[in-house]
């Protein structure tokens, strides 16, 4: 399995999302090294169609299939909860999901 | 508290959603100005959202005015143009101005770094307190009311406990 996670150092969400991913990682009992990519230019967030940061993928599939087509740019990425909320992190359950 | 940031409320006069001009003197009868940096597209900035503007509400028969102000480049960010800015705010519900401040003068003038980011002048718009509006973006997990404890401090005509705080979010979006 391949997680990869894309960030952007101007957002600063990026850490909570990689504590989560390695905590729902570990629940599942899955000894994977997360893949950090730092993305600094428009280019590259257009090369990598970075839609946001964090951006979280499994195998090469987005957690969050939906905001994944969103407009290349370092930004900060919006996610939505399950409740409805806003939140700049993917939900555990995204997480989870992703995963099984 | 950071000397980076406007010790004393900047001059402005900014097109508002409404359709207005709004420049700083028309607040001069405010009991406590709140600036916030804010923009449409940020999640940070949304998800505070409903905070803001509860605390515009709460505080609003005390004379407390807060004025949200966009200064974000559209041509990198066309989420926070002027006309998406009314969109949002006629979708949310705001219940405080929000002006877009194309030049990003008035941002340069504060000293803003993200969004949301809360500067907090007194009735002499003097700064009291800046940084962000409380410790926690999840809502449910908020244990310290920044900008609430400020206002209440200065409509007390007090000092606030906690004057300076960084604020979490996206980045203000310069033009380059």
């Amino acid at each position: 399995m391949k997680v990869e996670l894309f960030y952007w150092e101007g957002c600063p969400s990026h850490p909570e999302a990689l504590e989560l991913l390695e905590a729902v990682l570990a629940e599942r009992g899955l000894e994977v090294e997360v893949e950090r990519r730092r993305v600094d230019t428009d280019e590259e967030a257009q090369a990598l169609r970075f839609p946001g940061s964090p951006t979280i993928r499994i195998d090469g599939r987005d957690v969050d299939p939906a905001g994944a087509a969103s407009r290349p740019a370092l930004n900060c990425r919006i996610y939505y909860l399950p409740d409805g909320r806003v939140s700049p992190i993917p939900s555990r359950e995204q997480l989870e999901e992703a995963l099984s | 508290m950071s000397t980076a940031v406007a010790q004393t409320a900047p001059q402005f006069s900014l097109p508002g959603v409404d359709g207005s001009d709004h420049a700083l003197d028309d607040y001069r009868d405010a009991s406590a100005l709140v600036l916030v940096q804010s923009c449409n597209h940020c999640p940070y900035v949304q998800g505070w959202e409903g905070r803001l503007i509860d605390v515009a509400r709460d505080y609003a028969d005390r004379g407390v005015r807060v004025v949200a102000i966009s200064s974000n480049d559209v041509a990198s960010h066309p989420e926070d143009s002027f006309d998406e800015m009314q969109r949002r705010a006629r979708a949310q519900g705001f219940t405080f101005d929000y002006l877009y401040d194309e030049s990003q003068d008035v941002a340069r003038a504060l000293g803003s770094e993200r969004t949301p980011e809360v500067f907090v002048y007194d009735a002499d718009r003097r700064l009291a307190y800046h940084g962000a509006i409380d410790d926690n973006r999840d809502e449910t997990a908020v244990t310290a009311r920044y900008l609430r404890d400020a206002l209440d401090a200065v409509l007390a005509g007090e000092a606030p406990a906690v004057t300076d705080t960084a604020p979490v979010g996206c980045t203000v979006k310069w033009r380059s």
